[in-house]
């Protein structure tokens, strides 16, 4: 469903709200995966993002994304130099990820500390987005709610223990999905919310034995 | 929200109420917020416009190409024209002014998208302008032209690659001629007539940019989408009636987007960007800009 909201909007900063403002946002999911501004990031650009990208500031939306700014930062300007200044090392690729991939696609591999993670995103225009893989699992996050990522051991009941934890701490559910790659194998749990989780809800999660570890990325359209 | 400005012209006049009230209180009860947090982001979108309008007037902006800048300001201060004076002129100015800001990354409000962000603040902030209206008066047409876009996103498309231009500064053109209908007193019924006027104007109209960059002919385009909308207000209100609905003129645009040869969907392989001096000016700008 459209929302009026969608259309008029996002305040951003220009020139496109898919180079630009999506590039942003697909930063900003990035991020999430890895809990704060990363230490390394290596992002292969792929078609349009790849050919026009730097005229329309793509890769310096994506770097500001990265370090937790919005698509209506004015800092977005000169976010290569900032993330030098913040001891972000960054590197950019060109690469063609599959012929079926969206026009404007890219791979996103970070480190902070111990943690890694790698995202496909691609921004559809008019500054919406969607992830369509995280390490390697396909999924579907469109940033439009607060998202909790979580990879677990594929255990009986272990979808049914986590609705009951999230509405212990009044949280209503949008929508989840699970996938797997195999019978048996790790569980990938996408869990959108309505509203914002706490740290504590986090901390629940990763408490329980069978989670190897859940982030959560929050809310990026208006 | 509507898939269909007909059933939203029909309900809107069946209540006796204004299209924006009723897109207002349509998106209130689909997000399930009260209308006046629904205002209240319309209203920061709108300061965010009219700080834009007035950046971009001031004509010290250069994109990051070069190839656009400093035009905005040539219709406050340049030579005059059988405008001069008027609010056409002025409006025309405002939708350069954003565009420019727009090109040299300052911040606009996507209304649909970045490249066609220039119509609808231009024509609203200056037909507010030129009859003393109110912020509120101009929330309210925001929310008609939510409305609008809304229906144009559901029935045909909002991006430039998947529709050309029709569906970026064209679009936006439909969402400033029926929401500047209503600012100006005209009904939902004119308000549809607007939109059908504005929108059969920029039937066809393909996605050319120059090296693919959001500048050249897009600061230029969203002028002329204004320029577009002002004359489908100006029949809209004097009573003139489009025989093809609005929602079968926004069909069509969809229809043809599809049938666009990819060269004429932003892909910077056809048009103004394919003539030989558009190919030689991408050329040297990109490697411009490469150098910082």
């Amino acid at each position: 469903m459209v929302s009026l909201l969608d259309i008029i909007g996002p305040v951003m900063v220009g020139p496109s709200s898919s180079h630009t403002a999506g590039a942003c946002r697909l930063g900003l999911l990035a991020r999430g995966l890895v809990g704060g501004t990363p230490d390394q990031a290596k992002i292969e650009l792929h078609g349009s993002f790849a050919r026009t990208g730097e005229g329309h500031g793509t890769d310096k939306a994506i770097v500001a994304g990265l370090m937790g700014f919005r698509p209506d930062d004015d800092r977005i300007r000169t976010a290569l130099e900032i993330a030098e200044r913040e001891g972000l090392s960054y590197k950019f690729e060109k690469t063609t990820i599959d012929e079926e991939a969206h026009p404007n696609t890219v791979r996103i591999t970070l480190e902070r500390g111990d943690r890694s993670a790698t995202m496909v995103g691609s921004s559809l225009g008019a500054g919406r987005v969607l992830v369509s893989e995280i390490d390697g699992f396909p999924v579907e996050v469109s940033g439009n709610y607060h998202t909790i990522v979580l990879v677990a051991e594929d255990v009986k009941g272990s979808v049914a223990r986590i609705a009951t934890l999230l509405s212990d701490d009044g949280l209503n559910i949008a929508t989840l999905r699970l996938t797997r790659k195999r019978r048996g194998g790790d569980a990938f749990m996408v869990i959108e919310l309505d509203e914002c989780p706490g740290e504590e809800v986090r901390d629940h999660i990763r408490a329980l034995p069978w989670v190897r570890w859940s982030f959560r990325l929050d809310k990026v359209s208006a | 929200m509507y898939r269909s400005l007909g059933d939203a012209v029909r309900d809107a006049t069946a209540r006796g109420i204004s299209l924006s009230r009723l897109a207002l209180e349509t998106e209130a009860s689909d997000q399930g917020r009260p209308v006046g947090e629904i205002r209240d982001v319309l209203h920061r979108a709108l300061v965010v416009m009219q700080g834009a309008v007035a950046q971009g007037l001031t004509g010290n902006l250069k994109s990051a190409s070069g190839l656009v800048g400093g035009d905005a300001a040539k219709l406050v201060h340049g030579p005059h024209g059988p405008l001069s004076g008027t609010p056409f002129r002025d409006i025309l100015a405002r939708a350069l002014a954003v565009q420019e800001v727009n090109a040299a990354m300052g911040v606009i409000v996507a209304a649909p998208t970045a490249g066609g962000a220039g119509v609808l603040p231009a024509v609203l902030t200056g037909l507010a302008a030129a009859r003393g209206l109110s912020d509120d008066a101009v929330v309210d047409a925001l929310a008609t032209a939510g409305l609008i876009g809304a229906v144009v996103a559901e029935r045909a498309s909002l991006s430039g690659a998947e529709g050309g231009c029709q569906a970026e500064t064209g679009a936006a053109a439909g969402m400033a001629a029926g929401a500047g209908t209503e600012m100006l007193g005209g009904s939902p019924t004119q308000v549809g007539h607007a939109v059908a006027l504005a929108q059969q104007g920029t039937l066809g109209l393909v996605c050319d940019p120059l090296g693919g960059l959001v500048e050249l002919p897009c600061v230029f385009r969203n002028a002329t989408g204004a320029a577009i909308a002002l004359a489908a207000i100006e029949m809209a209100l004097a009573g003139i009636t489009f025989a093809i609905p609005a929602d079968e003129v926004i069909d069509t645009m969809g229809d043809i987007g599809r049938e666009m040869d990819v060269r004429y969907r932003e892909t910077a392989g056809g048009g103004l960007a394919a003539t030989p001096t558009g190919r030689r000016l991408a050329r040297e700008r990109l490697v411009q800009i490469k150098r910082g």
